[in-house]
């Protein structure tokens, strides 16, 4: 399947902003199941300091800075991109129980286990709590397939949680989503990414689109779609299998993968700091059309 | 112990005639928990007798008062909590020669060896991938910074500075229990120590041979210069601080002046096409080098911690693209993990090829098994630390937890068993230590400081050396306690080291002017302000109470006018409304000693004497490197003279105006120091401007209360006289004038007299000059440049005066004067915005964008 994304950021201030720096992780990487045709920011007013380069995680970061006085700032991301998952993945990764990829990852060192390594442990958005643990574990009983397991947290928390736009911050604590059962995407892969953390499996953050259809006999309306996130479960010699918690689905054509990290403050889209300004509005749009 | 103690005391009153030495030896023989004296340190003992306790404690004494005056032993003005006093002690620790020779070798070892572990774990990360390390240590610690991965192109050095805490175990040999690449005691403070130890026993000192310091700081310097990137001959270097609410900012200040480079905030630096720039009072100056005294994660808030405010926005970006370098690498602050030190041998097995030669403290890191287990085991016997800092944790005294406590303790490591680790506690050899009125064996530890070379690493000769009570106190709690210098013993003289570089035959040095950082000149503008606030508020204080002894004793009503009339001048002069004026007045007014005494000490109240004063003294200390030494002498004494317990009593006594008096010659002096020995360049100009502005408006502000209402002619006299006086120009008018006090004379001298330095003229001009002669880039990026400023003075040098006497039509006072004095007024504030606008640091609101307010997201 073939898509174009087009995912605009506008930044209004009610004062002039002298001087702001910026990093956007907006341009998609290729994967093994991925190939991005074209990408390109840009960014209004003209830049200084562009620079495009590759994070720990391998995502593209583009770095740019407006030296001089705007009271606007617009940054469009135009990404072109061919998507083909592997749709045997999930059933191949339930060749492996979940608890002996758990044991490989806490004793085996070879490049294959190393390259998980990092997703392993406790990052700034995705934190271990007892409740998490609990929660998890009802999935999770001894010798079951990583594939079945994982698939099956990601439909409870589908099932279990509520779709609420606007009840959550990126910077709300996992113990509260758990509290009041109530979230977006992020919180939802958050969730998935810690459930998994808790029992010692590798788990990342994925950064991305979905194309959203519109409903039978309607059009579709441009820019109406947003930006989306799920997680990935780590398998030796498999590598990584997605699931989509907020739809509950695995990945399918309808994903659009850009980054990945230990959680979202790895992979914030357009993060930037800026003297001055007075007060700021922000609007986004994103657009994802399937092109033939 | 107490025995000692003791026998101290005895004989420090003149009961016991048994030595130092001696004493301290018979304790070892009655089996307390003592090293036997060394040669050396009996040596040493043997001089502190000769010394006699009187002069010890004397001399030492001294050494306390220089550590202050330098700024040492606290850096706040408000409180002179002595809780912070950095304690001295005058015993040296000394290690002989050989020993010295084995433990730099080690610290050597262990810098190279660190420096391989950090370019492994900010590259290739082979060590966690080949089982070394384990992950967790790395991974899921603090330290450890993800967007520094890759930040220096491979081969480069990240450790350049490096520190190592150690001690003396019971069986003489020396061992590690941390190591630093940013330590909270940096080698200022061993600097600091050394200086105050030569000049206050310089006898004790010359006795031995001891290794200077110099050395070290002069290789560090060099080492700065040649980490420049792109090698030009005069890299601009700069320390970074968070500022002065740091409490080690006297440390980064006594460095930065040491070695001859700006010590900068993050404000004051900025990023802007891929290079680091300082702000500067000529405009932007490209940064080469930083000497980074900053928290790693603190550095830049778009890549590390969003929340600092003392980074630099885009520094990582400037560092990734080589054009400036920070020294240490930022992220090399992971290497003060203590778990690392439990697997320090097999790592250097594997980077060096050889055997650790300096040992650490034993320690058992909580993420393996059988470790955990013995930890759990020995919980109350073994120091418990964190792997990088946690909140809310327990107490940590080994030996004094509670069942309570135990048991927290517990519960924390088994839920997360990887972030912690024990280690022992083992006893240390102890050391004469002088306690301000006792000598007692104390346990010991000593910092250590090596900097990189171009080859290798060079260790400095000497460090700091701090004692306390018990190990447990030292090694954990690690406030408190003294320091004392640390002298390593050479075979020979050494030779005499300084910072001064030789230059090539017929190079030209080019004077490094016209860069004075933006934040420096705004502290030398408001030092000068505030001088001149103290200054203008105590004269007028002073000839307040004057006026209120007079009408005590003769209670003449026209004397009551006119106190009054002062009393409300003192209000509108120093702006500390409601006062004489505003609501309450009648009371104040009828006695006005309690807000005469709110005036003169309250701290918190804008506008008081006080309160002047101490931005004087943090606006001051800020620039101490630009004034010269006995002026900042003069400033620490004022802040210890200006006692904030005045009780009311001193009022009728004449005792606050005596304090007044002697307070007016120290601020004298301090101006007098300046004129004399600063040279007049830009930071002269900014002090000196904000003198004079500061004269011009509080001479305004007190003609405009005490000369534009009008006075009834019984009582004129003595007002004119006490303005003559408030603004110190009675003697002048006399001998000018003679005895007629008349209004237009008294105008002529102090509004219109372009030569007389009390003059608002002669501000007036002044100031005209001095902005002036300021650099002028910054006018450059301006669409009004120098003309603009220029409209800010008028020349009153040519006044008519006749108008200004004109009494209004209800002759209650005169309009064209106050008219006159207002709009000078207002041209002087629109001439401080500017120069704020123009010169110093743009105090733009930062705002961060993106991570919170996050889009929607499905």
């Amino acid at each position: 399947m073939k898509f174009r994304v087009t995912h605009t950021t506008e930044y209004g201030y009610s004062q002039p902003v002298a001087l702001c720096r910026n990093e956007a992780c907006l341009l998609p990487r290729d994967t093994v199941w991925q190939q991005c045709l074209r990408s390109e920011l840009q960014v209004d007013p003209v830049p200084a300091d562009f620079r495009e380069r590759s994070d720990f995680f391998g995502n593209r970061i583009s770095h740019f800075a407006v030296q001089y006085p705007h009271e606007k700032l617009r940054v469009t991301a135009l990404n072109e991109v061919v998507v083909s998952p592997d749709p045997q993945l999930l059933t191949a990764a339930n060749q492996f129980p979940w608890d002996m990829v758990q044991k490989q990852l806490a004793s085996e060192r070879n490049p294959k286990v190393f390259s998980a390594l990092p997703f392993l442990y406790d990052s700034p958005l995705a934190r271990w709590s007892a409740e998490l643990e609990a929660y998890a574990r009802v999935s999770f009983p001894a010798g079951r397939p990583l594939g079945e397991a994982t698939a099956e947290l990601m439909t409870r928390i589908y099932t279990d949680f509520t779709y609420e736009p606007g009840v959550t911050t990126v910077t709300t604590p996992l113990v509260e989503v758990m509290e009041t059962r109530r979230g977006v995407c992020q919180d939802f892969a958050h969730l998935g990414v810690a459930c998994l953390r808790s029992l010692g499996l590798a788990a990342r953050y994925v950064s991305g689109y979905i194309e959203t259809l519109p409903p039978p006999g309607q059009e579709r309306l441009v820019g109406a779609d947003a930006s989306h996130a799920w997680f990935s479960v780590f398998a030796p010699t498999l590598g990584w299998i997605d699931f989509d918690p907020t739809n509950n689905k695995s990945l399918g054509e309808q994903h659009i993968t850009v980054a990945w990290g230990r959680d979202f403050s790895d992979v914030s889209p357009l993060k930037g700091v800026a003297l001055g300004g007075g007060k700021h509005k922000v609007k986004v749009s994103v657009d994802v059309a399937r092109i033939v | 112990m107490k025995i000692e103690n003791g026998q101290f005391q005895k004989q420090h009153q003149g009961a016991s005639s048994q030595s130092f030495a001696t004493r301290l030896s018979a304790e070892d023989e009655l089996g307390a928990a003592a090293g036997t004296l060394r040669p050396d340190e009996q040596k040493l003992l043997q001089t502190l007798d000769k010394l006699g306790t009187k002069r010890l404690l004397k001399r030492h004494k001294e050494a306390q008062r220089l550590l202050r005056e330098n700024g040492a032993t606290y850096n706040d003005f408000d409180t002179m909590d002595t809780a912070r006093a950095w304690q001295f002690d005058p015993i040296p620790l000394i290690i002989d020669t050989e020993q010295w020779s084995e433990i730099e070798t080690g610290l050597v070892q262990r810098a190279e060896l660190f420096n391989l572990i950090l370019a492994d774990i900010y590259g290739p990360q082979k060590l966690i991938e080949d089982g070394l390390l384990p992950p967790e240590l790395i991974y899921a610690q603090s330290g450890f910074l993800w967007p520094c991965v890759g930040l220096l192109p491979a081969g480069e050095r990240h450790l350049n500075l490096y520190s190592a805490n150690l001690a003396k175990g019971k069986d003489g040999r020396f061992w590690v229990l941390e190591d630093h690449s940013q330590p909270p005691f940096g080698s200022g403070y061993a600097l600091e120590n050394r200086i105050v130890m030569t000049r206050s026993f310089p006898r004790l000192y010359q006795d031995f041979q001891v290794h200077r310091l110099a050395m070290y700081y002069r290789v560090l310097a060099d080492r700065l210069t040649q980490l420049a990137r792109n090698k030009q001959a005069e890299p601009r270097i700069v320390v970074l601080t968070p500022g002065p609410e740091n409490p080690h900012y006297f440390e980064h200040a006594y460095l930065a002046s040491y070695l001859g480079f700006p010590l900068v905030q993050g404000a004051d630096l900025i990023v802007r096409d891929g290079c680091a720039w300082l702000k500067t009072v000529g405009g932007l100056r490209q940064v080469d080098v930083i000497l980074n005294r900053l928290a790693d994660d603190l550095c830049d808030p778009l890549e590390l911690r969003e929340d600092s405010l003392l980074g630099v926005t885009g520094l990582l970006e400037a560092i990734r693209l080589g054009n400036v370098v920070t020294a240490n690498a930022i992220g090399c602050n992971l290497i003060k993990n203590p778990a690392l030190l439990a697997f320090l041998p097999a790592l250097c097995r594997r980077l060096l090829g050889e055997e650790l030669k300096l040992p650490s403290v034993a320690t058992w890191w909580c993420g393996q098994p059988r470790e955990r287990e013995f930890v759990l085991r020995n919980l109350n016997r073994l120091i418990i630390k964190p792997i990088h800092p946690l909140a809310g944790l327990p107490e940590k005294l080994p030996g004094e937890l509670s069942p309570v406590q135990l048991e927290e303790w517990r519960a924390r490591i088994n839920a997360d068993p990887h972030l912690y680790v024990g280690q022992e506690l083992s006893r240390l050899t102890r050391v004469p230590s002088f306690l301000g009125d006792k000598i007692e064996q104390r346990p010991c530890v000593f910092s250590t400081y090596l900097t990189a070379t171009g080859q290798g690493y060079l260790a400095m000769s000497g460090g700091l050396s701090r004692i306390d009570e018990s190990e447990s106190r030292l090694l954990v709690s690690k406030s408190g306690g003294y320091s004392k210098d640390t002298w390593v013993l050479t075979g020979e003289p050494d030779k005499q080291v300084n910072l001064w570089r030789q230059a090539q035959p017929n190079q030209y040095i080019e004077a490094s002017m016209g860069s004075l950082p933006s934040r420096a000149a705004e502290n030398l503008f408001w030092a000068g302000r505030y001088a001149e606030r103290s200054d203008a508020t105590a004269r007028l204080l002073r000839s307040i109470l004057v006026q209120y002894r007079e009408f005590s004793e003769f209670r003449d009503p026209d004397d009551r006018r006119n106190l009054e009339h002062l009393l409300r001048a003192l209000t509108h002069v120093t702006l500390t409304y409601p006062g004489f004026v505003g609501e309450g007045a009648e009371k104040k007014l009828a006695d006005p000693r309690n807000e005469l005494m709110s005036l003169s000490s309250d701290v918190e109240r804008p506008g008081s004497l006080r309160a002047s004063l101490r931005g004087f003294g943090h606006s001051a200390y800020f620039v101490r490197d630009s004034l010269p030494v006995d002026a900042w002498r003069i400033v620490d004494n004022i802040q210890q003279n200006w006692n904030p317990r005045f009780s009311i009593s001193y009022i009728g006594s004449g005792r606050l105006h005596d304090s007044i008096d002697r307070l007016l010659v120290q601020l004298s002096a301090f101006s007098g120091l300046n004129n004399d020995n600063m040279a007049r360049e830009t930071d002269w100009l900014f002090l000196k401007i904000g003198r004079s502005l500061e004269r011009a408006l509080n001479l305004i502000a007190l003609l405009r209360a005490t000369l534009v209402p009008y006075s009834k002619p019984s009582m004129e006299a003595q007002m004119f006289e006490t303005v003559l006086a408030t603004s110190n120009s009675l003697i002048t008018y006399r001998r000018r004038y003679r005895s007629f006090m008349q209004l237009p004379m008294i105008l002529e001298l102090l509004l219109t007299d372009a030569n007389y330095p009390r003059a608002l003229a002669y501000q007036l001009k002044q100031l005209q000059r001095m902005v002036g002669e300021l650099p002028q880039e910054p006018f450059a990026d301006q669409a009004n440049n120098t003309t603009g400023i220029k409209e800010f003075f008028a020349d009153l040098s040519g006044t008519d005066l006749k108008p200004l006497i004109q009494l209004s039509g209800g002759g209650e006072s005169y309009p064209l004067l106050e008219e006159l004095l207002l709009e000078q007024k207002e041209r002087l504030e629109k001439l401080s915005e500017k120069l704020m606008q123009l010169y110093f640091s743009p105090t733009l609101v930062r705002q961060r964008l993106g991570a919170i307010q996050q889009e929607q997201a499905s």
